[in-house]
């Protein structure tokens, strides 16, 4: 009995340890963003929130908490108030099997790679329910567009996933990453070259990102599925954006850049000289560079029009990823090395 | 069993929206988003600017023309005084003319960096929209420093200009935001008089201009997102009425200042971009290459307004204000200035029609008198107004989308539409 007491308040230390920290880092990647898209268009962003605008983020997440939360007349009011929750459950629930180094993770499944899959899917769903239960066109139009998006993305980020497994030869997270230890070169993201840019760009549909924003469409449908959310129904969808850009760009950063490991491996000075560094300062900086290339993308690129992102979807990421499907397996069965060669 | 009534989808698209351009209402039907019939809804920004003219002297109407395109305001001024000096029969100091060309160009760029933003925006491009409001900021700062406002200048008079252009430009002074280091950079081209700081801008200029276009002319969406989308041929262009960068944008080369060149056009050289489609993508292309012949306009003027000195207003002050230290001094002058506030001027009965190439189009103002010393009628021909009622023809079986895009590329402004 006090075994699994202690079993339970262990695992409850350990959310709490993980929780925490990812919750300071969505506050501060919403800053950074402004900070980051501040600069590249020639301004300077916050600064005026604390010493330069450090409280930024603080001070919004404070104004959103105390906001009124209005359910618009029309609205169904039980699925209005579920749909943030929906949409924030799995972007957290994801983080559940996230290996940060060889030892640290909440939980290590064997089925990580699956179940990341399933639960970033159901993501959707808080979408298209926020926009059905609006009851407003723009919403509805919101949702709906994040349906199509989602059958043209979810396949290529699929198969992309596949492909990881069949080099790794496993599902679990935490063996992907270390079936990648040798060198730089031994990561999966020169094999999987293709697999790697078509599960980055899923990505970006997935998180609802530009230029896949579409469910959003602010200069289209206004605000597109959270038109009507004010206050803190709102934030939690900020928040949930935020997370899951966090979350893919460490799975990115896991399955194709050797998540934890040293880039210096294998370089002889090199690996001595760093080895003093802890895998999860790698791991971060991997992350972080894929949240850069995320605020980039949005500084940078117009938006795609619906049509055309199934387009690209149906047209160009799944036929490069089931072609290189077969040139992955081939070169599984071959054993080709340095990467399947069983050493 | 009965079937389902199927109705399209009807979206009221504005008045409160972010793409509507200010307060367009514009009601879609659509079938899912594609777009069945577009319904613009104007009015919502009337101000009655033809009726209030016909109640203030010529000279007071003036400032009311700043108001319609407020992106585009010396233009809109420029047709005015051109159809008050059509209807004296006053030609005005050729160095005023050089002034007016300029401004007017200063005004093109102006106006197409408004565009070029608020486009990008429209279509998801954001970066774009802070670079052109970057450059915005230059030439909002010549607009103060000849007129002391930065949007609603009023410097064109009948007659000419209201004064010469600065010898010196207003600098930056250090504050909580700016210190010492950043104030000496922002005045490094604030040295000189108002000519220097233009001259400073056209050489800046182009750059900034390649820089929009890496952003965007060679971007694989922006391409997908502009490229045959809303369609206008050319027979169809001039059926509509079309001027200005959405006729040239189907390939027709009708400028106001090649065609009938008015001021000093038909001294400058410059061309006249033309596309081929008829699309967003051309008629984008288009106003990028306006922007950089405005640039080499401006330049011309730069070079002629350093060499020629001489009077920017006429001498003639029943219709323009006496010098200020004259009024002090000599009775004549006094008079002259009491009357010009209070009364005005009249003008012999007639009619007139001036047009201008404004940044969106045919500008024209048609002005008739009664002998009065306020026009008995004042009719606004605004470019944005014919363009608008041609969105529901384009943007048909187009998606939401690209309506957006669309309202874009006509680059509308409610102030001229609703006038």
């Amino acid at each position: 009995m006090l075994d699994a007491l202690l079993t339970l308040v262990i695992v409850l230390l350990k959310i709490v340890a993980l929780l925490v920290p990812l919750m300071v880092a969505v506050a501060y990647l919403t800053f950074a963003e402004r900070k980051i898209i501040g600069y590249i268009q020639g301004r300077v962003g916050p600064l005026h929130v604390g010493p330069r605008g450090w409280l930024q983020p603080i001070a919004d997440a404070v104004k959103l908490i105390f906001k009124e939360i209005i359910i618009p007349a029309g609205a169904n009011r039980f699925l209005f108030l579920l749909a943030p929750m929906l949409a924030m459950g799995p972007s957290i629930a994801a983080w559940a099997v996230m290996p940060f180094g060889d030892n640290l993770y909440v939980t290590d499944i064997d089925a990580g790679l699956l179940y990341v899959l399933a639960v970033t899917s159901l993501s959707v769903y808080g979408i298209i329910i926020a926009g059905w239960a609006s009851n407003s066109k723009y919403a509805f139009l919101g949702a709906l567009r994040s349906a199509a998006q989602v059958v043209s993305y979810e396949i290529a980020m699929g198969f992309a996933l596949v492909g990881v497994l069949l080099a790794a030869g496993s599902m679990n997270l935490r063996e992907i990453v270390l079936s990648q230890e040798g060198s730089l070169l031994h990561w999966f993201w020169l094999p999987l070259l293709p697999l790697f840019v078509v599960y980055f760009i899923a990505g970006l549909a997935e998180t609802n990102r530009a230029p896949f924003d579409l469910a959003e469409g602010e200069s289209e449908i206004v605000a597109g599925f959270h038109v009507e959310y004010s206050g803190m129904s709102f934030g939690v969808f900020f928040l949930a954006e935020y997370a899951n850009m966090i979350l893919i760009s460490m799975l990115t950063s896991l399955m194709f850049l050797g998540g934890w490991l040293s880039p210096f491996q294998g370089i002889p000075l090199l690996e001595s000289l760093f080895s003093w560094v802890p895998g999860i300062v790698w791991l971060l900086l991997k992350t972080s560079f894929f949240l850069l290339l995320f605020l980039w993308i949005r500084a940078t690129f117009p938006r795609y029009r619906y049509d055309q992102l199934m387009r690209l979807g149906w047209k160009i990421l799944i036929p490069i990823t089931i072609v290189w499907l077969l040139v992955v397996g081939a070169a599984v069965v071959g054993g080709l090395g340095p990467w399947f060669d069983g050493a | 069993m009965a079937m389902p009534e199927i109705r399209n989808y009807t979206l009221n698209f504005g008045p409160q929206h972010p793409a509507a351009h200010g307060v367009l209402r514009l009601v879609l039907e659509m079938d899912g988003e594609v777009i069945e019939r577009a319904d613009p809804h104007i009015g919502l920004l009337h101000r009655a600017t033809e009726k209030l003219a016909e109640t203030r002297t010529y000279n007071q109407a003036l400032p009311y023309m700043d108001r319609l395109d407020y992106v585009s305001m010396m233009c809109n001024e420029h047709a005015y005084v051109m159809a008050v000096e059509k209807m004296l029969g006053v030609s005005v100091p050729i160095r005023a003319q050089y002034i007016r060309v300029m401004f007017d160009e200063i005004t093109r760029i102006l106006n197409h960096l408004m565009w070029i933003g608020a486009h990008g925006l429209d279509i998801g491009a954001m970066t774009i929209f802070l670079y052109a409001f970057r450059e915005r900021e230059d030439l909002m700062d010549c607009y103060e420093a000849v007129s002391g406002a930065r949007m609603h200048a009023a410097y064109y008079r009948p007659g000419g200009v209201y004064r010469d252009l600065p010898d010196s430009m207003p600098k930056y002074e250090t504050s909580k935001w700016h210190n010492a280091q950043d104030v000496e950079r922002l005045n490094r081209n604030r040295q000189g008089s108002l000519l220097d700081f233009i001259e400073d801008f056209t050489v800046r200029f182009p750059a900034c201009v390649d820089e929009y276009e890496t952003l965007l002319t060679e971007n694989r969406i922006w391409k997908q997102r502009t490229v045959d989308i809303g369609i206008v041929t050319p027979e169809r262009a001039l059926q509509l009425g079309f001027t200005g960068p959405m006729i040239r944008g189907s390939g027709i080369a009708w400028d106001l200042r090649k065609k009938q060149p008015y001021e000093v056009y038909d001294r400058l050289e410059f061309d006249i971009p033309v596309g081929t489609n008829g699309d967003t993508y051309d008629r984008y292309l288009v106003r990028v290459e306006e922007m950089r012949q405005s640039n080499r306009i401006i330049r011309q003027c730069v070079k002629w307004l350093r060499e020629n000195p001489g009077p920017v207003m006429l001498d003639n002050h029943k219709i323009t204000p006496p010098r200020r230290d004259d009024v002090k001094g000599d009775m004549e002058s006094l008079i002259h200035h009491f009357k010009l506030f209070t009364e005005g001027y009249s003008i012999p009965e007639g009619e007139a029609y001036a047009a201008v190439e404004h940044p969106k189009g045919e500008f024209g103002i048609y002005m008739v008198s009664d002998g009065a010393n306020k026009p008995y009628r004042l009719k606004i021909r605004a470019p944005g107004f014919v363009h608008l009622s041609a969105l529901d023809e384009m943007s048909r079986g187009h998606m939401l989308a690209d309506v957006v895009a669309i309202l874009g590329t006509q680059d509308i402004v409610f102030g001229e539409v609703d006038r």
